[in-house]
């Protein structure tokens, strides 16, 4: 049995971990081309406006909860040392749960019944979504059934993935959890090793540096680029604010 | 003053024919494949009427290109806080209907269907989900349908006409319509490009041409958004964005591009237009009357020793420099002062000109009264039963005197400037009586140089004019910059390593993963 925890939760986040790096950077690498959110809105729009909201924000909330209370989980504790803060952050946490289970239900319903979009699923579209459809069941069952999760992941699960992180895994913790918990832990690696091989690649190029980009791009295929297009003339120069500034290949 | 060059486009719509050519070698060489089968990257629509997609330039509904705001402009519907709080779902985004639904038909069933009571019929089948149809919508249904209650009063280029101008244009013994060929104007300021969250869009510096890097398109839509001409296309299949890219290999072969080639027509010029890039950004937010003005004044003149000394210090190529000084495109739109940009109020400053098409003649056929009273000459006698009857002085009608209204033409090509669309309609008007006098010899000498002085045309301008409309070869109506390979980036590469690696294609089949 105990070798069993340790494949488990030793072993196989360790192998999800590497999968995901390796694998993740030869596609990004090699065929970028692949790498895409598949959007589906261009055949289908109108359904997929509130699910798609409700699910990618739902999401992107859980997740940043869990990375804070992996990150931080003291500062989750203090956080939760009144009860009316835990209260609002519980209930907060399991509304975007039950908005990602939704949103996520909507997008699958949406893309069985429509023969567009069935056209343009792939067997790992599938595998992931409904893979995605368990987990966040899973995570949902938890907030309700063991209370308090905010608390004793900040106080159990955060010491573990540390544990991972710095090389030493301690995993008593994890063995003693109920099996819905130690599957929601499962399903997550399982979900990390299978980014590389499906569309939840996408997650990972957010393209964030757009924030910080010049609104025009203009590529120059000579090596010198054009000469009046130095950072120093476009700064004298009244272009197209920064519209029109080189960048080099 | 930092000089530019831009390889550009004129497309002289009093000779386009409305054949289509174009659209099927465009076709046939970049889309005819999976997920790009309703894309049009040249497209030919009937004006009046709606375009491809459906009503393209309402920007109500898709909010491209950029708007004023205060001094400078902003994207209308993208850009970086509403273009990354959209990415989820893009709420200006149009979707499949707003174009067509791809179909093939099956054919095989047309031999392989067993013997029956009935003739074996090609059903139509979907491109996309492989099942039968009913087609409801084609790429260029609304061919020669102006006038029609679907297309032409959809257009939204009418919302300035008066109704009783708007019906005028839809009588039927008095329709008058154009073609309107279409291919991606290559920008200036492409909204396109800016709107990109991940960078995959670009202009590219040496020619102008704008592209989409396919590796690193992510499917965020945004440029489909963006584009106010919608000419930018979202692959359904591969899950990347495409859109024209002027046959750029053909281009850089010495080539016109595949839909310039095919023109029987021949509407199409091809050439390099010389701008300086520090003036982009004021003439992109000009006021609105001044947007077309501002926009030509952006363009240099190649025979001036002072551009063409700036455009060696900013790198400009002087084969290029040579290329710009036979421009036909500097030719129409700056020497000749004919063509102009197509919806210049979207702010991207499109680099594809217009030369507006001379109105039809304005005669009715009408039935002979049997009387032989005397007309004007050019009023002819059709048949015994039929009159056809210019019902003015001249053959050819001017802008007062327009079956297409003025503002109509204005509102496509001028802002709404009605005087720089009849000061175009002006012009071709006076070649033509220019040439009926070379040809025919009927005309009051006085009526002519009158005319040639209202185009502000000598007679040798005319005759350019006429020239490079009528009798232009192949070499003068596509003057293509050499590429200046020599200085790419990939001569720098060793290219023995890459004998038979290189080429057009994917390596990989661009499926679904």
């Amino acid at each position: 049995m105990n070798a069993l925890y340790d494949l488990l939760f030793i072993a196989f986040p360790y192998v999800a971990a590497v999968v995901f790096v390796l694998a993740g950077l030869a596609r990004w690498r090699t065929v970028g081309y692949t790498v895409s959110s598949m959007s589906s809105q261009f055949l289908e729009s109108d359904r997929l406006h509130p699910a798609s909201l409700l699910f990618h924000w739902s999401l992107l909330a859980l997740f940043l909860g869990h990375a804070f209370a992996f990150g931080f989980p003291d500062a989750v504790l203090a956080l939760n040392s009144q009860p009316v803060r835990l209260i609002v952050h519980e209930v907060v946490g399991f509304s975007f749960g039950l908005g990602a289970l939704l949103g996520l239900a909507g997008l699958l319903l949406r893309r069985a019944s429509d023969p567009r979009l069935r056209a343009v699923t792939t067997p790992m579209d599938l595998v992931v979504e409904l893979l995605l459809l368990v987990q966040i069941a899973l995570g949902c069952w938890i907030a309700l059934g063991y209370r308090w999760g905010s608390s004793w992941f900040a106080a159990d699960l955060s010491p573990y993935l540390w544990s991972l992180l710095s090389g030493e895994p301690r995993i008593e913790a994890v063995k003693e959890l109920p099996l819905v918990i130690q599957l929601h832990i499962l399903g997550a690696f399982v979900l990390l090793a299978l980014v590389p091989f499906s569309r939840l690649i996408h997650a990972f190029v957010p393209p964030l540096h757009y924030l910080a980009r010049p609104y025009q791009l203009v590529l120059w295929s000579r090596a010198s680029g054009s000469p009046a297009a130095t950072p120093q003339a476009a700064k004298a120069r009244n272009g197209l604010r920064r519209l029109q500034s080189a960048k080099k290949v | 003053m930092d000089v530019r060059a831009q390889v550009s486009m004129v497309f002289h719509l009093d000779k386009c024919i409305g054949c289509h050519t174009c659209s099927i070698a465009c076709k046939n060489i970049w889309t005819d494949r999976k997920g790009a089968e309703y894309m049009w990257w040249n497209n030919v629509e009937t004006k009046p009427g709606t375009g491809f997609p459906r009503r393209w330039e309402d920007q109500a509904i898709y909010r491209g290109g950029w708007e004023k705001d205060g001094d400078t402009i902003v994207l209308k519907g993208a850009g970086k806080a509403k273009g990354l709080l959209n990415l989820f779902h893009n709420p200006a985004l149009p979707v499949l209907d707003d174009y067509y639904e791809p179909y093939t038909y099956q054919y095989l069933n047309l031999i392989e269907a067993p013997a029956g009571e009935d003739q074996p019929t090609a059903r139509p089948v979907s491109l996309i989900t492989g099942r039968p149809m009913d087609i409801k919508m084609g790429p260029n249904w609304d061919d020669d349908l102006s006038g029609t209650p679907d297309y032409a009063r959809q257009d939204p280029n009418l919302a300035d006409l008066s109704l009783s101008e708007r019906e005028a244009l839809f009588t039927i013994e008095r329709l008058a319509f154009f073609y309107l060929p279409r291919i991606c104007n290559h920008c200036l300021n492409p909204a396109c490009v800016a709107s990109c969250p991940s960078g995959a869009l670009y202009k590219r510096g040496e020619d102008g041409i704008v592209l989409i890097n396919q590796d690193v398109c992510r499917a965020w839509r945004m440029c489909v958004t963006a584009c106010p001409y919608k000419k930018t296309y979202f692959n359904w299949s591969t899950g990347k964005s495409e859109k024209c890219i002027l046959c750029y290999p053909r281009l850089e072969a010495g080539l016109a591009p595949a839909c310039m080639h095919s023109c029987v027509g021949r509407i199409r010029y091809l050439g390099v237009l010389l701008y300086d890039a520090e003036q982009l950004h004021a003439a992109a937010s000009a006021p609105e009357a001044e947007l077309v003005a501002r926009q030509l004044d952006l363009i240099l003149d190649p025979d001036d020793p002072a551009v063409a000394a700036a455009a060696r210090a900013s790198g400009v190529p002087e084969s290029t420099l040579e290329a710009a000084r036979r421009s036909p495109v500097y030719a129409f739109v700056k020497r000749f002062g004919l063509a102009l940009p197509l919806h210049a109020e979207f702010r991207t400053l499109p680099m594809l000109f217009y030369v507006p098409p001379l109105s039809p003649v304005m005669a009715s056929l009408r039935a002979g009264d049997g009387e032989d009273r005397p007309r004007h000459a050019v009023a002819k006698r059709w048949d015994e039963a039929g009159l056809y009857d210019t019902r003015m002085e001249e053959l050819f009608a001017d802008g007062a005197c327009s079956r297409l209204s003025l503002r109509y033409l204005a509102r496509l090509f001028a802002v709404g400037d009605e005087a720089a669309v009849a000061m175009r309609l002006r012009r071709l008007l006076a070649v033509r009586l220019y040439r009926r006098q070379q040809t025919v010899g009927d005309l009051d000498a006085a009526r002519l140089s009158a005319a040639l002085d209202a185009a502000g045309y000598t007679a040798e301008t005319a005759e350019a004019v006429y020239r490079l409309t009528a009798l232009a070869k192949f070499d003068e109506r596509f003057v293509v910059p050499p590429a200046h390979r020599e200085t790419a980036i990939e001569a720098l590469e060793a290219t023995d390593e890459r004998k038979g690696a290189a080429g057009f294609g994917f390596n990989r089949a661009p499926r679904r993963p």
